[in-house]
């Protein structure tokens, strides 16, 4: 069971790693890994999203849309999963916004230094996707609780290890045309290829 | 009357190269790089991201002096994610499987920042008709964009263009040996780097001449 468990976790943030093997979540990626300090508070903030909106779309997910959940108040053949985009989105969103409220309460610094690219978890690819792909492979609670963790911890892996490259980057010489984004694509194609090489390791 | 001509056409043909949303906006990523393996699925995504972002800038246009700003995220999120269920349905009902094949990436348009992207800084201060014809048109560069690098991906990965052999591969009896690096993801961070490179270059080539 608990092992299980543990290859979700492993899976979710290395082996099947968000960002790096399913591209996900590429926009932000790409623009807030200017520097580690805040790639890391970012990261921190993903797997604080990605651990709270997972579970709670998993339970809206199996106690209301899914085919047949509403029997008990008496539409045994009701099916809302085509609702599921909206439904997570706005739990999201919801999530996001209480978050934000949360940090600037206690977290003033952080606050700050995540600006807008907090409100814009919302459209964050990695964030719906991981629900998504929750409802696809069947999750139950527990797991798509461990499942949500390991995800947000795989995009803050990569997104600080992405930052401290491109620190180092930034003192290199590199063609015009290819400063910045090009450069950024490339190195991230690397990192990509680097996890690719994972694929299918399991304990 | 020209005045108000050339705004339309720039708002439709700016965003194909000039201001092109991936190469240059940076917007709407996650999608360009995962489903670029081959053309037609590529075809499929760039029609559906064509017809939501220009349908949702539309609406938003119409109902922008309507929305109160501090709950205008979730309201536009909700009219995006409509407009993607709509196509989502539409997809999976007359090609089941290119549903199949695209999985979640359909659904994930409605996180695709281009539509956010387009509608936060465009549809909400523009009229409906350049709002449409802006949709439009960054739909169409994102389409040009990812449909090149399924081009290269499909035909140097797997020697075929919509299926269709171009070079014959080893084990139908050609001499073409299948490069399979094409096949992994990363491949679209190489290609998509030297797009960008050359793109940025020629622009760059252009202004200095003028």
């Amino acid at each position: 069971m608990v092992s299980e468990h543990f290859n979700i976790l492993f899976r979710a943030a290395i082996v099947e790693n968000l960002v790096l093997v399913f591209l996900l979540g590429m926009c932000t990626y790409v623009a807030v890994s200017k520097n580690v300090k805040t790639a890391f508070g970012l990261g921190l903030t993903v797997i604080v999203v990605e651990t709270i909106t997972v579970p709670i779309n998993y339970i809206i997910f199996e106690y209301v849309l899914s085919h047949g959940a509403l029997a008990w108040a008496g539409y045994p053949q009701l099916d809302l999963t085509h609702l599921k985009i909206v439904t997570f989105i706005g739990v999201i969103a919801a999530v996001v916004q209480i978050l934000e409220m949360v940090l600037e309460r206690f977290y003033p610094t952080l606050f700050k230094a995540l600006g807008i690219y907090l409100p814009l978890l919302t459209v964050n690819c990695a964030v719906l996707g991981a629900s998504l792909f929750m409802v696809q492979r069947n999750y139950q609670f527990t797991e798509s609780l461990v499942y949500g963790f390991g995800v947000g911890l795989g995009w803050a892996i990569a997104i600080v290890v992405f930052a401290a490259i491109r620190e180092r980057l930034d003192e290199s010489r590199v063609p015009q045309g290819l400063r910045g984004l090009g450069l950024a694509f490339i190195v991230t194609g690397l990192l990509s290829l680097s996890f690719n090489g994972l694929a299918g390791l399991e304990f | 009357m020209r005045v108000l001509n050339n705004q339309y056409i720039v708002s439709l043909t700016r965003p194909l190269i000039e201001n092109n949303p991936i190469s240059i906006q940076i917007l709407g990523l996650c999608s360009a790089l995962a489903i670029t393996q081959a053309v037609r699925p590529a075809l499929i995504m760039a029609t559906a991201v064509i017809v939501i972002l220009a349908f949702s800038n539309l609406i938003i246009s119409l109902i922008r002096h309507f929305l109160p700003s501090s709950i205008r995220l979730i309201l536009k999120m909700t009219v995006i994610a409509s407009a993607v269920i709509v196509v989502d349905e539409i997809i999976k009902t007359f090609a089941p499987d290119m549903s199949q094949l695209l999985s979640v990436f359909i659904a994930l348009i409605v996180t695709n920042c281009i539509i956010l992207g387009r509608v936060e800084s465009f549809a909400s201060s523009h009229s409906p008709g350049l709002s449409f014809l802006d949709g439009l048109g960054n739909g169409i560069g994102y389409a040009l964009l990812i449909i090149l690098v399924a081009f290269i991906r499909e035909l140097v990965g797997k020697g075929t263009v919509l299926d269709f052999p171009v070079f014959e591969s080893i084990e139908q009896g050609g001499d073409y040996i299948q490069n399979e690096f094409m096949a992994l993801p990363a491949s679209a961070f190489f290609i998509l780097a030297l797009l960008t490179w050359g793109i940025k270059a020629a622009l760059q080539a252009r202004t200095s001449e003028d």
